[in-house]
């Protein structure tokens, strides 16, 4: 498998605070890596960076084995990474298809918006995504929707621009079983089409449960990385991690 | 503007005040509709009042050097939205809160009028034999040009709010602007984009004003200052950011601009014209308040 991202020795500081310390990781084209770690491991800071929010202090990130420069969210987005936030990145007063397309519009020359195109592809897709509701239409207004349909919505600006790595950011907290069980099913079917994952969460259950490999954070560092296969329950993942975590400390 | 017609009859329907009333307005709507931007990207701007004075002050003295009144035009339109730029980087660059900044921008920038011209005020009365006078602010079958120039600026700026990837941005970044960086748009540059459209807007406005008047004033364009801010919130566009109408800032320049002339006519003494601009604030914000919340 070739590397579709990866991460060397990354830095980042917060004032005199040290969020990521010299971390190196990579995802390779069809692997969903599962990214673990407590509260405050530097996880949502470790995507954030790898997105282009955050500009590293230092360190070297590498696309497809090339290094980037002055690597922003728009040159990530256009690379092929679409990221689930956390806060899901919407924009409550705007409607579903201003959302979905938001910083990737349809356009004309000079800017103008494919208006009609953009709408009947939104509402494909969030039937595609299991709306049901006569009520919802591309035009609703996303505040007006549930925690999950909001999460549908911010999948659904991932499916849409055909994303090779998808990330996804706490993806199933606040959501209910049943749309936690649409989240996984996403998940996998976007690795039986060959592209990759990053999930990131705090319940180990559904991360080894979605996951081929993991990488553990403690504290702004890589304390430790394994494949599924050395381990076979999510019972011993969460030993593995706790010795990891207690060696560290 | 009901109450004026009942109040007052007779005077409404003389074409008279409406002429004398459609003369102004279209300058206002040049001033304000780009404020609907700034509005919606959740900032304020409060220079553009100067920066009236300023771009009319650049065309008036180019005008007096005997340059074709059209460059003068152009080149006082572009120190509008060069001024915009500026204030805009003073917020982003800056890290100014936008009231407080442009604010700062507003006094220097009519200090520096004041300053320049040697409180004097410049006529041109020569701008009235170039074809370009008649063409932008002449009469039409007796109606003033500017009302077709100020609707052709408004329907750009519809098109430019609702349909344009500019305005979809201003749109983003008032509602949620960390979402908005997360999805890649360039949020600071939305942000002085904003500024530099209502700087274009305000130097429209004060070449027309200038240009209607023959003259430029060290004072010209402060009085707009509130009224402007106005008409914005009257036409509803609240304050929060993230929505806003075009069209709704331009009835409330209408609103505004009847006040004036309207409270005389129902035969009230014309001090109570602040009064009344004040209620219709009022009323229209909480009009706002009853027809729906924000959305979160």
């Amino acid at each position: 498998m070739s590397s579709l991202i990866e991460l060397k020795k990354i830095t980042k500081k917060f004032g005199g605070v040290t969020a990521l310390n010299s971390v190196s990781m990579d995802v390779s084209t069809g692997e969903v890596v599962g990214l673990i770690g407590d509260n405050g491991a530097g996880k949502s800071t470790l995507i954030l960076t790898l997105v282009g929010v955050h500009e590293p202090d230092s360190g070297e990130i590498y696309i497809r084995g090339e290094k980037v420069k002055g690597w922003t969210t728009a040159k990530a987005r256009d690379s092929g990474i679409e990221t689930v936030f956390q806060d899901r990145a919407l924009c409550p007063q705007q409607s579903i298809v201003w959302n979905i397309f938001m910083g990737k519009e349809l356009k004309y020359p000079f800017g103008l918006i494919k208006e009609k195109k953009q709408i009947a592809e939104a509402n494909k897709l969030i039937r595609e995504i299991g709306f049901t509701s006569e009520l919802i239409d591309a035009e609703s207004p996303v505040g007006n929707l549930s925690g999950g349909e909001r999460q549908g919505v911010a999948i659904a600006r991932a499916i849409y621009n055909n994303a090779e790595l998808i990330i996804l950011d706490e993806p199933t907290t606040a959501l209910s079983l049943l749309e936690t069980q649409k989240v996984f099913d996403f998940v996998n079917n976007v690795k039986s089409t060959g592209r990759s994952v990053l999930f990131i969460g705090h319940n180990i259950y559904h991360v080894y449960d979605i996951s081929d490999r993991f990488i553990l954070l403690d504290r702004g560092e890589v304390v430790h990385q394994l494949d599924k296969e050395d381990v076979k329950s999510s019972e011993e993942l969460m030993k593995v991690m706790k010795a990891a975590v207690d060696k560290h400390h | 503007m009901f109450v004026f017609f009942i109040g007052a009859p007779e005077v409404m329907i003389k074409p008279n005040l409406h002429q004398s009333v459609f003369i102004m307005l279209p300058v206002i709507v040049f001033m304000v509709v780009p404020l609907v931007f700034v509005i919606t990207s959740g900032e304020i701007d409060l220079s553009f009042a100067s920066t009236f004075g300023v771009a009319a002050y650049v065309f008036a003295l180019l005008v007096k050097l005997g340059i074709d009144p059209l460059l003068c035009l152009i080149i006082g339109v572009i120190s509008g939205g060069i001024i915009g730029i500026c204030v805009g980087g003073l917020i982003v660059y800056g890290r100014i809160s936008s009231l407080v900044a442009s604010l700062g921008a507003l006094f220097l920038m009519r200090g520096f009028l004041f300053v320049a011209s040697g409180s004097k005020s410049i006529t041109f009365v020569e701008v009235r034999d170039h074809w370009m006078y008649e063409l932008l602010v002449g009469k039409f079958y007796g109606f003033p040009m500017q009302i077709f120039w100020a609707a052709l600026f408004t329907i750009f700026s519809y098109y430019l709010y609702r349909k344009h990837v500019f305005g979809l941005h201003v749109h983003h970044v008032g509602d949620n602007a960390d979402s908005a960086a997360q999805m890649g748009i360039n949020v600071n540059r939305v942000r002085i984009g904003v500024f530099a459209y209502a700087g274009l807007g305000a130097a429209l406005a004060g070449i027309f004003s200038s240009l209607v008047n023959f003259t430029w004033w060290p004072t010209q364009g402060f009085g707009y200052l509130l009224l402007a801010l106005a008409a914005v919130f009257i036409g509803g566009t609240p304050t929060w950011g993230g929505v806003g109408t075009i069209v709704g800032a331009v009835f409330g320049v209408g609103v505004v601009a009847y006040m004036e002339t309207g409270v005389v006519a129902i035969g009230m003494s014309g001090v109570w014209r602040q009064f009344f601009n004040g209620l219709i604030i009022i009323l229209a914000i909480l009009g706002h308040r009853f027809h729906g919340t924000r959305i979160r």
